[in-house]
């Protein structure tokens, strides 16, 4: 049986909205993925390290308090550092468009904004476990 | 439904019109749908009629003004006064946001409303680690005395009334707001205005918690007891639903959990010491506006009845005022789409029509922008607009509880009352609210509930416009809003400087004052005054707090 893809869901910062973070857990987990979900209040290192510790393919963050620019390039910028830069990092929450491309040049593989079909998720974080 | 033979004439009717008259429309045109759902996901029936009440409905409905309050706490309504038009607004640094409260005011706006970022919410300065990214995104950064006397420039506090979103830090922000008026000699009877100061429902929702409970209680309980004496006209909770609907909780869930809290806060005070009466009348409630009109309307209605009810018969509050359930109602900002954001007009109209056809005493209509952040100038502009359509367009001010009487809504307005006790019962069985929060009853109830809602959308069960159906392929067009660099560097600067120049022996007396209080039984509302007063900031106060008191861990659970 192959490895199940392994996912790490993360809240970094001090935002509290974990409406959107819990849903998608659920969804990857329902997906038949193993998700670790951190909780609240996750700085760049903490998150980083579980996501080492747990040895996960792929994190995906959550923040809708609008502090994402400095939070998610902060995470990958660590995982290299970790020489971790193998795992595949995806973000969402309240994100205004024009900040997508500079979150994808910063090294963030997908950006999912409100609205975003859980499938699309899911499939995503496949995607992500397999390589590919 | 009045005597047994009137209501056998009625069956019979309606035993004649669905063998006949239905029967031949269902053989003609099967309905669209098997069942029909609430937003809630409530089943909703086809028809209506006067058996789908209890025999007491009219005692249960009672008069505008008079006991259960549930067509309306005032006899004459918006007749006699509107609601208030309380746009939250927040971002940047306290120049930004008091531009922007000037703005609103200047637009006819009849309240103020503070959103406080992130840092402020969690009892973090402006330029601690934890700050970083986080300044004045989501709301106005608020770290000494000086940035409230900023905020609230030019405003006269002893005429608005001020509602502040903040909880695990209230009665630092408040304290801060009270020196404030101090400084400006603004009497602090004549003071009118709000603090959130909900705790219980940070830990099940909105999750803006600092300490564990039973400290997090006893500071709300000091700000009942500080206020009843000192500030009596200011609310000092505002008891509220909105985040428990937000994080994905039904309507009944809203309801339910909300008053169960409320509840939870009233056994608080009395096992202080306090008469009911003394402080009840200063318990207020915020409830949401989700788009099923009807349901919404139900659950305001619903939870008047039961808050009379409790405090009259439960807890022997004498004072009819004791026994009103006042709220603030925002819209569902998880309604709005981030897709076609121009229609989160037409979404919020109806929702804020929900609020004031429910009786509503204040409202917040959400911003078309804010899937994406927080609203720009006209965003904001527009919102309140839609309040005053409603107010003096729409007609619906000019009657109390024009619904009242409705079939649906009374049957609907039963049930949820039937859901919320059946709530209290579960609640109860865990061994309360801080027992059950613990035990992550709310926090998997709540999910439960969201995950549910998602996949009916996934699944096309509900259509959300332009989100699984009506889809457009377009950019938006909303016009974003920064918070400037600039602001960052001010407010950086001014802390440092308040910081150097503040009486050194005069903080540290004042701190060491707090933490012996905190540690010991005496109301902290004093302490912490000194402190504000002594220019000690919103982290040194939280971080003597969190020593004596340390910090909630929650339940991890999805």
């Amino acid at each position: 049986m192959p490895r199940k893809i392994r996912v790490l869901i993360a809240k970094p910062g001090l935002d509290g909205h974990d409406r959107g973070a819990k849903v998608v857990a659920r969804a990857l987990r329902d997906a038949g993925m193993e998700v670790i979900y951190t909780g609240l209040r996750q700085s760049p290192e903490d998150i980083v390290e579980a996501a080492i510790q747990e040895d996960v393919d792929a994190i995906g963050l959550s923040c809708l308090s609008g502090a994402h620019m400095t939070l998610f390039p902060d995470v990958v910028k660590l995982l290299r550092k970790r020489r971790a830069g193998d795992i595949v990092v995806a973000g969402g929450g309240i994100i205004p468009e024009e900040d997508v491309p500079r979150l994808k040049r910063a090294g963030i593989k997908e950006v999912f904004g409100p609205g975003t079909p859980l499938r699309d998720i899911v499939a995503f974080f496949e995607k992500a476990g397999k390589g590919a | 439904m009045a005597d047994s033979e009137e209501r056998k004439k009625l069956e019979r009717e309606l035993r004649r019109w669905e063998t006949t008259s239905l029967k031949d429309a269902l053989e003609a045109h099967p309905e669209r749908r098997k069942e029909f759902l609430t937003t809630s996901s409530r089943p909703v029936r086809r028809l209506y009629t006067p058996l789908d009440f209890s025999a007491d409905f009219v005692e249960r409905l009672g008069k505008p003004g008079e006991f259960p309050f549930t067509r309306g706490i005032h006899p004459t309504m918006y007749r006699g006064r509107l609601w208030t038009m309380r746009l939250f607004a927040g971002y940047g640094s306290a120049e930004d946001t008091n531009a922007r409260f000037k703005y609103l005011i200047s637009h006819g706006e009849t309240g103020l409303s503070v959103a406080f970022d992130m840092p402020t919410l969690y009892g973090y300065d402006t330029d601690e680690p934890e700050a970083k990214g986080e300044f004045g995104t989501c709301g106005v950064a608020v770290s000494s005395l000086e940035d409230m006397e900023t905020l609230f420039g030019g405003i006269d506090v002893g005429s608005v009334s001020t509602s502040m979103t903040i909880n695990g830090p209230a009665s630092v922000l408040w304290a801060m707001y009270l020196a404030m008026a101090e400084s400006r000699r603004v009497a602090w009877p004549k003071l009118r205005g709000t603090i959130q100061n909900d705790i219980l429902k940070e830990y099940q929702a909105q999750k803006e918690w600092i300490f564990p409970p039973e400290p997090s209680m006893r500071l709300v309980v000091d700000t009942f007891e500080f206020g009843s004496k000192h500030v009596p006209q200011w609310n000092t909770i505002s008891i509220s639903g909105y985040h428990i609907r937000e994080a994905g909780a039904t309507a009944a869930q809203e309801l339910a959990f909300t008053l169960a809290n409320g509840l939870e806060y009233v056994r608080w005070g009395i096992d202080r010491g306090l008469r009911v009466d003394d402080f009840a009348q200063r318990l207020s409630f915020f409830f949401n506006a989700h788009n099923d009109l009807f349901e919404e309307l139900a659950k305001y209605r619903a939870a008047r009845r039961i808050w009379a009810r409790e405090l009259r018969d439960t807890f022997g509050a004498k004072n009819p005022r004791s026994w009103l359930l006042r709220f603030h109602t925002q819209t569902a900002g998880v309604s709005l789409t981030a897709q076609q954001p121009e229609v989160n007009i037409v979404r919020t109209t109806i929702q804020a029509l929900a609020a004031v056809l429910g009786g509503t005493q204040s409202l917040h209509t959400n911003a078309y922008d804010e899937a994406y952040q927080v609203p720009n100038e006209k965003a904001a502009r527009i919102a309140l607009r839609t309040q005053q359509i409603l107010a003096h367009e729409s007609g619906v001010a000019n009657t109390v509880d024009p619904l009242g009487g409705s079939y649906y809504l009374e049957a609907l307005t039963d049930e949820l009352e039937e859901d919320a006790y059946r709530y209290f019962d579960r609640i109860q069985d865990l061994g309360g609210v801080i027992p059950a929060i613990r035990k992550g009853f709310f926090q998997q109830e709540i999910a439960n509930s969201a995950y549910r809602y998602q996949r009916e959308i996934e699944d096309k069960e509900r259509i959300i416009v332009g989100v699984n159906d009506f889809v457009v392929d377009e950019q938006s067009e909303v016009e974003p809003l920064r918070v400037s660099d600039a602001s960052l560097r001010a407010q950086l600067e001014r802390l440092g400087r308040i910081r150097r120049a503040r009486d050194r022996a005069k903080w540290q007396r004042a701190l060491d004052r707090l933490r012996k209080g905190c540690e010991g039984d005496d109301n902290t509302m004093p302490l912490i005054l000194d402190a504000v007063r002594a220019c000690a900031t919103l982290g040194e106060i939280c971080d003597v707090m969190r020593e004596a008191f340390g910090v909630w861990e929650e339940p991890l659970l999805y």
